[in-house]
């Protein structure tokens, strides 16, 4: 009896669905790719020992959208959605790749300033910079949202067409290459064996946790996705719960922006986090929260990405070409919409209610 | 009189705003750049874009019923790059650009379909039809594919003189945009479709308790939007001559822009498709002074392009701000 309710509890929990869909891919991959569970560990001459393999890998590359999903997860619960997030991601490294730029003007990138690993700026003041122009951008969209009152979706729209227009700005329309070596640790430095991405993850999660779970802050949240004008009555500062969750998605998008350059050594405009709003999107939704706000999960989102990633990999791991993996990931968004629509759920409820009153009765 | 001229302006405000802005952008780029004045470059402007005011055109009506379409960027790459497999296949023009709006319809009906059956929102179901209409255009063909044909190549190249204006011309796929802009003014104002769109957009579940027939409607609006679509992506491959998975990349968004620079508003009911046109014109103006200049590059369309739907929205609230309170 008490298992049959853990049982229940958890398949009604909202970090079902993720989990089972992160085992049905792993476990697509343990038959057709034996190797894909294989972990060794490398000696590398610049980071040291560390681990390897496609697991770890999964971690590594999927930090940016993981971080993206986890202050997506905060908008979409306060009823709102964060169309900019790939715009912001291309800001902050189009900010980081200015400052470290080490030819100014016109002056030529030699051989020699490349050994140096010269820098324009020391590397906490890039980082603040980055962390900076994010946090911006997510204020401006927490302004037009919560006092300019535009419409969500509209008013990241704009920051989302604009936002890689600045990027190119910055960078002056071109493809900016990093040669800083210390600047690479972000998305390729290991701790103890394991990438260094992850614990920035961690810590940006923990953060996240302490702030909606042992404040008030995340309750607020939820009050004002299930009902922004109540929480109003109820005397709720809607308006600064609203700024708070644009301006931390902004935050999250800033990491992830200084994650991603710094992982692929260079900064474009165009395509730095491309598509990474509706990969946040899907990971929240695949997580359970609703688009509509309200109750939501940042454990469940997180997942959700991890399944988003590992589903990537494993798409790349069967030589399908990254151009084609769009639909690939068209048929896995099919699958959850399937997933999620009363219909399936009517259906599978049913489908559990009736086993479970099978065992009343025989007992 | 003085509360006739109110409601005139409350009603036609965001429309007349849209106008002035474009004729304005217009003339501010014909006293920059004196090229600009020549009669041809207006023409231009729907050579230029006479996919997006297509795409723009369908998006109006799905807008206006409450929802969003984004995979009208990818239906147009799909459809592009399909249809140039299909000639190089030897297959004839005449069966391709027919079976290319079925196919359009088809998935327009599809998604509306999903959204209005399986209750899912308009924005993920159609994202979910934008990564898999760019993807099977991948699957397609991974480069571009050139068109060769010879009917395609005589519609698209072949010049329509404008009477009354000397050395005016038009193509023919140029054409298609304004046939079906009329096509719509005609089916928003003088039909009962019509009438349901706008009564959906401003209130669904009343609609549906007046005996509306909503999800026909609405399944009807996501199908019109594709056949524009696919319209867009043929009129898009002539124009380039060409099939490719990567074309249209971002058009959704632009037509967004354009919807709402032409006074549409996107929580639905309200607007109308004539500003959508000059949405689309005060696009097409900004993208050619930015040609005309030479030197400004090409990303300061976007940022352009996001200013101006900022100050529309902020004209747009003013405007609705007494009329529908949130």
């Amino acid at each position: 009896m008490n298992t049959n309710l853990l049982i229940k509890k958890f398949r009604e929990s909202r970090l079902f669905w993720p989990l089972v869909a992160w085992i049905l891919i792993l476990i697509f991959n343990a038959i057709v790719e034996p190797g894909f569970f294989k972990l060794g560990i490398i000696e590398d001459p610049i980071y040291g020992r560390h681990l390897y393999g496609n697991l770890i890998d999964v971690f590594k590359n999927g930090t940016p959208l993981i971080l993206v999903a986890i202050g997506m997860t905060l908008v979409i619960a306060t009823g709102g959605v964060d169309l900019s997030v790939g715009a912001v991601i291309a800001i902050s490294a189009a900010m980081g790749a200015v400052l470290i730029n080490p030819a100014l003007g016109n002056q030529l990138i030699t051989n020699d300033i490349l050994t140096k690993n010269a820098t324009n700026t020391p590397l906490p003041l890039i980082i603040l910079a980055d962390l900076a122009a994010g946090t911006l951008c997510g204020l401006w969209n927490g302004f037009l949202v919560s006092r300019a009152r535009i419409q969500p979706m509209v008013a990241t729209l704009i920051l989302m067409v604009a936002g890689r227009g600045i990027a190119q700005l910055i960078t002056n329309g071109q493809i900016m290459t990093i040669y800083y070596t210390p600047y690479f640790w972000f998305g390729n430095g290991y701790i103890l064996g394991l990438p260094a991405s992850i614990y920035i993850v961690a810590l940006v999660f923990l953060l996240a946790w302490w702030l909606v779970r042992k404040t008030s802050i995340g309750l607020f949240i939820e009050s004002v996705g299930i009902n922004s004008k109540s929480s109003y009555y109820s005397g709720i500062n809607e308006k600064n719960v609203k700024l708070l969750a644009y301006t931390f998605c902004g935050f999250c998008g800033a990491i992830a922006g200084l994650i991603l350059s710094s992982y692929v050594h260079s900064a474009d405009g165009n395509n730095n986090g491309l598509n990474y709003e509706l990969d946040a999107i899907l990971a929240v939704v695949m997580g359970g929260t609703l688009m509509t706000g309200g109750r939501f999960s940042m454990f469940a989102s997180v997942i959700g990405a991890v399944v988003i990633w590992t589903f990537t990999v494993t798409v790349y791991s069967l030589g399908v070409p990254a151009n084609a993996l769009l639909a690939a990931k068209a048929v896995l968004v099919m699958v959850v919409i399937l997933l999620y629509s009363d219909y399936t759920r009517r259906f599978i409820n049913r489908l559990f209610e009736r086993r479970g009153s099978q065992h009343g009765t025989a007992n | 009189m003085v509360q006739r001229i109110k409601f005139f302006l409350l009603r036609y405000g965001p429309l007349l705003t849209t106008i002035a802005i474009f004729i304005l952008a217009y003339i501010i780029g014909g006293q920059m750049y004196p090229t600009m004045q020549k009669p041809q470059v207006f023409f231009n402007l729907f050579i230029n874009d006479g996919s997006l005011l297509l795409v723009s055109i369908g998006m109006t009506l799905v807008i206006l019923t409450g929802g969003i379409d984004l995979s009208v960027g990818g239906v147009i790459a799909l459809i592009s790059a399909a249809s140039a497999a299909l000639l190089r296949g030897g297959v004839s023009p005449y069966v391709v650009i027919p079976l290319m709006i079925c196919m359009g319809i088809a998935f327009g009906a599809l998604l509306g379909w999903i959204i209005q059956v399986l209750k899912v929102q308009p924005f993920i179901a159609t994202l979910m039809g934008l990564f898999f209409a760019r993807g099977m255009a991948y699957i397609i063909s991974l480069t571009s594919v050139t068109i060769t044909n010879g009917v395609y190549k005589k519609l698209a190249l072949t010049p329509i003189y404008i009477p009354f204006i000397p050395k005016a011309y038009i193509y023919l796929p140029t054409l298609v945009g304004p046939l079906i802009l009329l096509v719509a003014i005609y089916l928003s104002f003088f039909t009962r479709f019509g009438r349901t769109i706008y009564a959906m957009g401003n209130n669904e579940q009343s609609a549906l308790l007046m005996g509306l027939s909503v999800a026909r409607t609405k399944i009807s609006v996501y199908a019109f939007s594709g056949l524009c679509s696919a319209l867009a992506g043929i009129v898009f491959s002539m124009s380039l001559l060409a099939g490719y998975g990567q074309f249209a990349t971002g058009m959704e968004l632009d037509a967004i822009a354009a919807v709402v620079m032409g006074g549409t508003s996107l929580s639905g009911g309200i607007g109308n498709i004539i500003g959508t046109l000059f949405g689309v014109l005060i696009h097409s103006t900004i993208v050619s002074i930015l040609q005309f200049n030479g030197t400004l590059s090409s990303w300061w369309t976007r940022i352009a392009v996001g200013v101006l739907t900022l100050i529309f929205i902020g004209v747009q609230s003013l405007f609705y701000l007494k009329k529908k309170p949130t």
